[in-house]
């Protein structure tokens, strides 16, 4: 019957599309046990990489939780002209390219350019630097707390603030102890999508980091760069890892997506 | 007969819906399916109308087997709860829709959607978005679509379970009019049996998937089959053991014979009956008098008064569990 | 921020650290683009646009954008009706592995397809290095975006109308063509959008698997980088503004179409 073909046609698809190529990668990166990922793995560069990855990450995901929060607040809660710009700006990254993106920040922040030759001036690098990396990463996981946390905001109402303001909370006390558990589960939500985002980020820290192996090579760097010097088994098993990452953030936020509120 | 079930079993998961139910339903009548909610009535309507399949027993519509057949090939009009409105197109393009499927030509379609709309009074909205109408012009537009294909049956499932109180009113006397125009044989759902009592022709009173009672109106409220069926067609309480309605009460100052001596807790006046609220023997009853009955009597709470039960009212003895 | 001072005063504060802080991120990098493609002149512009191989790359890029976007729109469409109204044993993991294009780095995604699909297939299949190659990376980074679209809008679909529809009279194809179908458009039409954005901009899944041969297999994406490690920032600048100007057209169309979609109620 026309349920099984439809049944049929889409796994197929899903199967050709994802699930042989991902699957066919994890098992030639154990094809011949653990112990050579394990050392791919803990490889100097590899270490070095993880390491860089992580740093640049945690920069981000704190400085976009921090501005997503605040951002999320401020167009649920507040009315000023300009909101709907606003909101589309902070969609904008999804739109862009992430070479564009890495263009884009080289242009204001490079050594010659007027921005960046001031602060290369006093000593301060931005582009082929951690720094240029952390505002790549940070362009382009933008939206993703804002748009976890927006809806719960929104839901949530503004009453019950609005209480402990009566009960003689301040501002500050106010947020900490009822917005902020109001939106909890969102945030970490948004949160876990966030560094998702930035673990995996590849194209804009490709242009932006300038590639220096053991010094700004995140590991999707790593995994490019082992592969086009034929060192495959270090490329795949720099992806398995990436890839199973990938799985425990979708596992992750699946059981921390926001219920729908209907 | 123009709608027959057979024992009808109808189980979902491990919860029987339907148990071996047998009902039937007069040509042109207006019946209610009325009980509580969970009992089974809407089930037994969709079954009827070929939205649910049942697990044993067989449907008969006009003397056709249709236990096998699709709801497409039933010809039965179907009328939602929730209006299922189709919320894409026009109320014009709603009604039209079934004529539609039939390859109806044009013009005929025009002419019997226009008919229709006026009939259900809302003509004026048909180029409007069923959003931009009320629940209430929605669920009459229901109806007409539901009328336009020229049914052999009309069900209603619940049709004024999403509507206000004062709307609910309102449809009802309306749909008992349209009945009495339009002349389908009609089955609607209903767990509000002042609905039931008010615009239906003949009850079934389905309790836990089984047909307690069928009947008239008038039959149901003055001949309840037992005590379940007393009890959910109107008040009640309790006398010296037996059930019986609270208004086929008689309260005098004086003894009489067969009579029981009570207690007034409380005496509520509500418009222009009276509830007296009392204990006899250590259990609570209430009796509904008139004002005037009232007023003679001169009753205050801590009064003994006597009862005694109407001649010819229903007593239904108590169960002992 | 503005829970701290509520009122005007804290809007302002709040809004002024906002636009402070997309200013330094997104505008003014985004603008600096745009200006430097202007920066010598609408000549200079056009110029580098139309260098052969920058119109190479654009026109694969658009064409294969193209392709994948009309096969989301059906097969994305066709995996979230499975996903909604369909059951069988596993399906919850299919459901949470639909999200991994979005999870998963973008040069991974362009190993596991070339790991599968390039020279040393498994399967013998081998598309690397020809333009087959960048549709298929590209079909896989968009996986999501029509199915996680398109599903929520089927999930809250009222059963109800397409139960009236059959009781009219209308059969499983009729319903599909003109109760379920005209509700589904909006969130089809809106998630191909997406994905057509997202499939321009793709840069990290091609780069293996195509080869990256100019003329041939160069996406757009590609192509600014190369001009950007070799200093044209001007040429860069030019075909990143056409690719933003783009994105920008689809994301107008998409604000128009779910104004549309929302007024059907």
């Amino acid at each position: 019957m026309a349920k099984y073909a439809i049944r049929l046609v889409a796994l197929v698809y899903l199967l050709f599309l994802l699930a042989l190529p991902v699957g066919l990668v994890g098992w030639r990166t154990f094809e011949n046990g653990i112990v050579p990922v394990v050392e791919s793995l803990s490889s100097p560069e590899a270490m070095h990489a993880f390491q860089i990855t992580i740093v640049v990450a945690v920069w981000a995901v704190v400085i976009n939780t921090i501005f997503g929060v605040g951002m999320a607040v401020l167009l649920v809660r507040h009315r000023f002209p300009g909101k709907r710009l606003l909101n589309a700006t902070i969609d904008l990254p999804l739109a862009v390219s992430p070479v564009v993106v890495g263009l884009a920040l080289i242009l204001v922040y490079g050594r010659f350019s007027p921005v960046g030759g001031w602060l290369d001036e006093r000593g301060v690098q931005i582009i082929f630097s951690t720094p240029g990396m952390v505002l790549a990463t940070v362009f382009v996981s933008l939206p993703l707390v804002v748009r976890a946390v927006e809806p719960v905001l929104a839901e949530m109402g503004i009453e019950q603030e609005q209480a402990a303001h009566t009960l003689g909370a301040s501002g500050v006390q106010t947020f900490r102890r009822i917005t902020i558990p109001g939106i909890r589960a969102a945030l970490i939500y948004g949160v876990v999508l966030c560094l998702a985002r930035a673990l995996g980020e590849y194209g804009a820290i490709a242009v932006v980091s300038g590639r220096l192996v053991g010094q700004t090579q995140t590991l999707t760097l790593f995994v490019e760069e082992r592969f086009q010097n034929f060192q495959e088994s270090d490329a795949f098993a720099a992806s398995t890892a990436l890839a199973l990452l990938a799985v425990l953030t979708l596992v992750v936020s699946k059981l921390l997506r926001p219920k729908d509120a209907d | 007969m123009a709608i027959e079930v057979h024992n009808v079993t109808k189980t979902f998961g491990v919860t029987p819906v339907l148990r071996d139910v047998s009902i039937t339903v007069a040509p042109g009548s207006l019946t209610a399916l009325l009980g509580p909610s969970g009992g089974g009535k809407s089930t037994l309507l969709r079954v009827i109308a070929g939205l649910e399949n049942p697990d044993s027993g067989t449907v008969t519509i006009n003397g056709v087997d249709a236990t096998r057949l699709t709801p497409q090939r039933r010809n039965v009009g179907f009328v939602f709860q929730h209006y299922a409105a189709f919320k894409h197109m026009t109320v014009f393009d709603n009604v039209a829709f079934g004529l539609q499927i039939r390859k109806w030509p044009k013009a005929k379609i025009n002419r019997r959607v226009t008919e229709l709309l006026e009939l259900v009074h809302i003509e004026q909205f048909a180029n409007r978005r069923p959003a931009q109408l009320s629940g209430g012009q929605r669920q009459r537009m229901a109806l007409a679509r539901a009328l336009a294909v020229e049914p052999q049956v009309l069900l209603l499932d619940e049709p004024f379970g999403a509507l206000d109180a004062q709307v609910r009113k309102e449809l009802r006397t309306w749909l008992r009019r349209l009945h009495d125009e339009v002349h389908v044989t009609t089955v609607f759902v209903t767990h509000d049996q002042e609905e039931a009592i008010e615009v239906a022709d003949d009850i079934v009173v389905l309790a836990d998937g089984v047909v307690e009672q069928a009947g008239s109106p008038h039959e149901i409220y003055d001949n309840p089959a037992n005590q379940f069926v007393m009890r959910f067609l109107g008040p009640v309480t309790e006398i010296d053991g037996y059930l019986m309605r609270p208004h086929d009460i008689e309260l005098s100052a004086t003894p009489k014979p067969d009579s029981s001596s009570a207690t007034i807790v409380r005496v509520m006046r509500l418009g222009f009956e009276v509830r007296v609220e009392m204990t006899l023997d250590g259990q609570d009853a209430w009796a509904q008098i008139t004002r005037s009955a009232a007023e003679r009597l001169g009753l205050k709470a801590g009064d003994t008064i006597h009862i005694r039960p109407i001649p010819n009212a229903k007593q239904l003895p108590v169960a002992v569990a | 921020m503005g829970f701290v001072l509520s009122g005007r005063a804290g809007t302002g504060l709040g809004l002024g650290t906002a636009v402070l802080f997309l200013s330094l991120v997104v505008f003014i990098p985004l603008a600096a683009v745009v200006w430097r493609s202007g920066a010598e002149g609408p000549g200079a512009f056009w110029q580098a646009v139309r260098t052969p191989d920058a119109w190479a790359a654009l026109q694969l890029t658009v064409g294969a954008s193209l392709i994948v976007a009309f096969v989301n729109l059906v097969m994305g469409t066709l995996i979230a009706w499975v996903l909604v109204r369909d059951t069988f044993p596993g399906k919850p993991i299919v459901d949470v592995l639909i999200d991994l294009p979005f999870a998963l780095p973008t040069i991974v995604a362009g190993l596991v397809l070339l790991a599968l699909y390039g020279p040393q297939s498994p399967m013998g299949v081998n598309i690397a290095y020809g333009q087959v190659s960048v549709v298929v990376a590209l079909l896989f980074v968009t996986l999501p975006f029509v199915v996680r679209n398109v599903q929520p809008v089927l999930l809250e679909l009222d059963r109800d109308m397409e139960q009236a529809a059959a009781s009219l009279g209308a059969g499983p194809l009729v319903i599909f063509r003109r109760i379920i179908l005209p509700n589904l458009l909006p969130a089809m039409l809106s998630g191909t959008a997406l994905a057509f954005t997202r499939a321009i901009a793709e840069f990290g899944a091609t780069v293996l698997i195509s080869g990256n041969l100019p003329f041939k297999t160069q996406v757009a994406a590609v192509y600014i980088f190369g001009q950007i490690e070799t200093d044209n920032t001007t040429g860069a600048a030019a075909v990143a503004t056409v690719l933003l100007v783009v994105a920008l057209l689809v994301v107008l169309v998409l604000d128009v179409l779910q104004r549309w979609g929302a007024s059907r109620g």
